[in-house]
């Protein structure tokens, strides 16, 4: 073989090197759920320490945000802590013919918070209903001081507002007296400050607050949220937390998505605060 | 000195080459914001009329939905649309924010322009204006965890993020807005105008209240308006402290949601297209043509102002 032939073929190498590494460092974008903003974030960083030149970017927005992202094609992977409504598929249908994939990565107890001075021993599903679509008023109807209720809530681009309306409230809607803030943090922080306040959430985030334990009915057990409760579905507002892709993962998405799934990825969610898979 | 360069027929030609380049680049960056505003103004506008183009959406969300009905609860089965807690939300905290706002911006600007020596205005201007230079969600924060303590604390309000909080927080955004144009104004007012009210007995007081503030009445109201126009789009501030209750109430310790507050917290959810999407550009579009009438008002007023000073 002579020199010039040799060239093009050593060239043609180093292209398709420099392609593949091109490849492997196209990073993979991870968008959706407020809830799962801080899991996906740890999740992301001790992917990217165990597989150098990856970079995976997670950012939040709220569940319907990741869905809107996921049909408008910004987004690899939409995390969702509610799973994708009929017309969210119809409209993935329409640009991609696909209805999209659905894989559970992590379980999730959404939790009711109160103050923690809240006398309040328990409450049903109903009453809970009950307080968040104003037909009871007063903590006096639930067991509690004679004081307004106080609802805060999440904003409607909320996975979590979805997964409660539609659980809870059998998808009618909210009083107009809810206050609706940004973020589980905000609500949060916002029922630790009022002692009348009540509030809905990610367990992982119940600091500073009272959890409420959960009856399924009149004559249920009060439940709290807990690995072995929402794991065996006893905890009445047990989840899943979802990822959402637009075809079956391939390639870097699938290897992170795999990892997700591996005994160190879900280590990860016990550690956040949520409930892993197994 | 740089000696002057030989007048040559093709320095010149040179010059005037360069000269056009140069003119020529500028007017281009002043037509691009231009261009960029009608672009944006256009697309608002375009997408707002969705509300009315589409079947889709007029089954959805027509103007019996956005005007007939009191409630505003667009993810639901029945989706609802009522504009009428949004426009008491918005009206409400705009009122508190402008009560609290007007007073101090309008005295504070007194003060400097009529009583306060060089060196202290030197201060207090700077001061003021970087009130201005507080990034929003700064404000917003700062009332969520501290002011909203206090305003209950002191009222007893049911609500612990309510209008007033939203309004005072937002009266502390709009404040520089409304003291810097006041300033301005008061301080063109001619100083002929005080010395003659001196020269007849007239107290410094009596000078600024009865002299100069009426003379520079045309440019404090386009402050003050200037400062609404901030206020009414102003987003940040009121999504953080008002607790965004869309309820139709009179009252300022209740909860409020305002206009800009809903498209902030809404607009990311919704697939492009859909009414709720279109619905939120209405709101968008509405917003628009009320501040952008409140800034041309102002405008005209800043105008008078200036020609009734020249004119005397």
């Amino acid at each position: 073989m002579n020199r010039t032939a040799r060239l093009p073929s050593t060239l043609a190498a180093l292209l398709a090197l420099a392609l593949a590494t091109a490849a492997a460092a196209k990073p993979v974008s991870v968008k959706g759920s407020d809830t799962m903003v801080i899991l996906g974030q740890r999740w992301a960083e001790a992917y990217m320490n165990t597989t150098p030149g990856q970079v995976v970017m997670v950012t939040g927005g709220g569940s319907g945000t990741g869905i809107a992202a996921l049909i408008n094609g910004t987004t690899d992977i939409c995390q969702a802590s509610r799973a994708m409504r009929p017309d969210e598929k119809l409209k993935l249908r329409d640009r991609y013919q696909t209805m999209g994939v659905e894989t559970p990565v992590a379980r999730d107890g959404v939790t009711i918070y109160v103050h923690g001075s809240n006398p309040v021993p328990s409450l049903t599903i109903a009453q809970v209903r009950d307080i968040y679509m104003g037909r009871v008023t007063n903590w006096k109807q639930v067991g509690g001081r004679d004081a307004t209720i106080l609802l805060y809530g999440r904003e409607n681009s909320s996975g979590t507002y979805g997964f409660f309306k539609e659980m809870v409230l059998a998808n009618r809607d909210f009083a107009d007296r809810l206050q609706a803030l940004p973020g589980t943090s905000a609500v949060v922080n916002a029922v630790s400050k009022d002692p009348n306040g009540i509030g809905y959430g990610g367990a992982a985030y119940a600091k500073g607050v009272k959890e409420v334990p959960l009856k399924k009915d009149d004559g249920g057990a009060p439940v709290l949220p807990s690995l072995a409760s929402v794991s065996d579905g006893s905890y009445p507002l047990s989840r899943y937390l979802f990822f959402y892709t637009r075809q079956k993962p391939a390639g870097d998405v699938k290897k992170f998505v795999d990892w997700v799934l591996t005994p160190e990825g879900q280590k990860i969610v016990g550690a956040v605060g949520y409930y892993p898979l197994k | 000195m740089r000696p002057l360069a030989p007048r040559t027929a093709r320095h010149r030609r040179l010059q005037s080459l360069r000269e056009g380049a140069v003119e020529g680049l500028l007017r281009m960056s002043a037509l691009a914001a231009v261009v960029a505003l009608l672009l944006i103004i256009v697309f608002l506008f375009r997408e707002a009329w969705g509300v009315f183009a589409t079947p889709e959406t007029r089954a959805e969300a027509g103007l019996a939905n956005l005007f007939g009905q009191p409630r505003w609860q667009p993810v639901s089965e029945l989706p609802k649309y009522g504009l009428l807690p949004l426009f008491v939300g918005t009206a409400k905290i705009v009122l508190v924010a402008m009560l609290f706002a007007t007073p101090l911006g309008v005295l504070a600007a007194l003060f400097s322009s009529e009583f306060a020596s060089p060196r202290f205005r030197e201060v207090l201007k700077p001061a003021i204006e970087i009130l201005a230079g507080i990034p929003s969600v700064v404000l917003g924060f700062f009332a969520l965890m501290v002011l909203a303590t206090w305003v209950q604390k002191a009222t007893g309000a049911p609500f612990r993020l309510n209008a007033l909080t939203a309004g005072i927080a937002l009266g502390l955004g709009v404040l520089p807005t409304i003291f810097t144009v006041a300033e301005d104004a008061l301080r063109a007012v001619p100083r002929s105008y005080r010395e003659a009210s001196l020269g007849l007995g007239a107290t410094p007081w009596q000078t600024a209240w009865n002299v100069a503030l009426p003379a520079a009445s045309t440019g404090v109201a386009a402050g003050v308006l200037l400062g609404m126009a901030r206020a009414i789009g102003e987003t940040m501030i009121v999504l953080m402290a008002s607790g965004n209750a869309p309820i139709t109430s009179g009252s300022a310790l209740d909860s409020a949601r305002t206009f800009s507050a809903t498209i902030a917290a809404e607009l990311a959810e919704v697939v492009v297209g859909s009414p709720h999407y279109s619905v939120l550009f209405f709101l968008g579009a509405v917003l628009f043509t009320v501040t952008f009438a409140i800034n041309v008002l102002a405008g005209l007023l800043t105008e008078r102002l200036r020609r009734q000073l020249a004119g005397s």
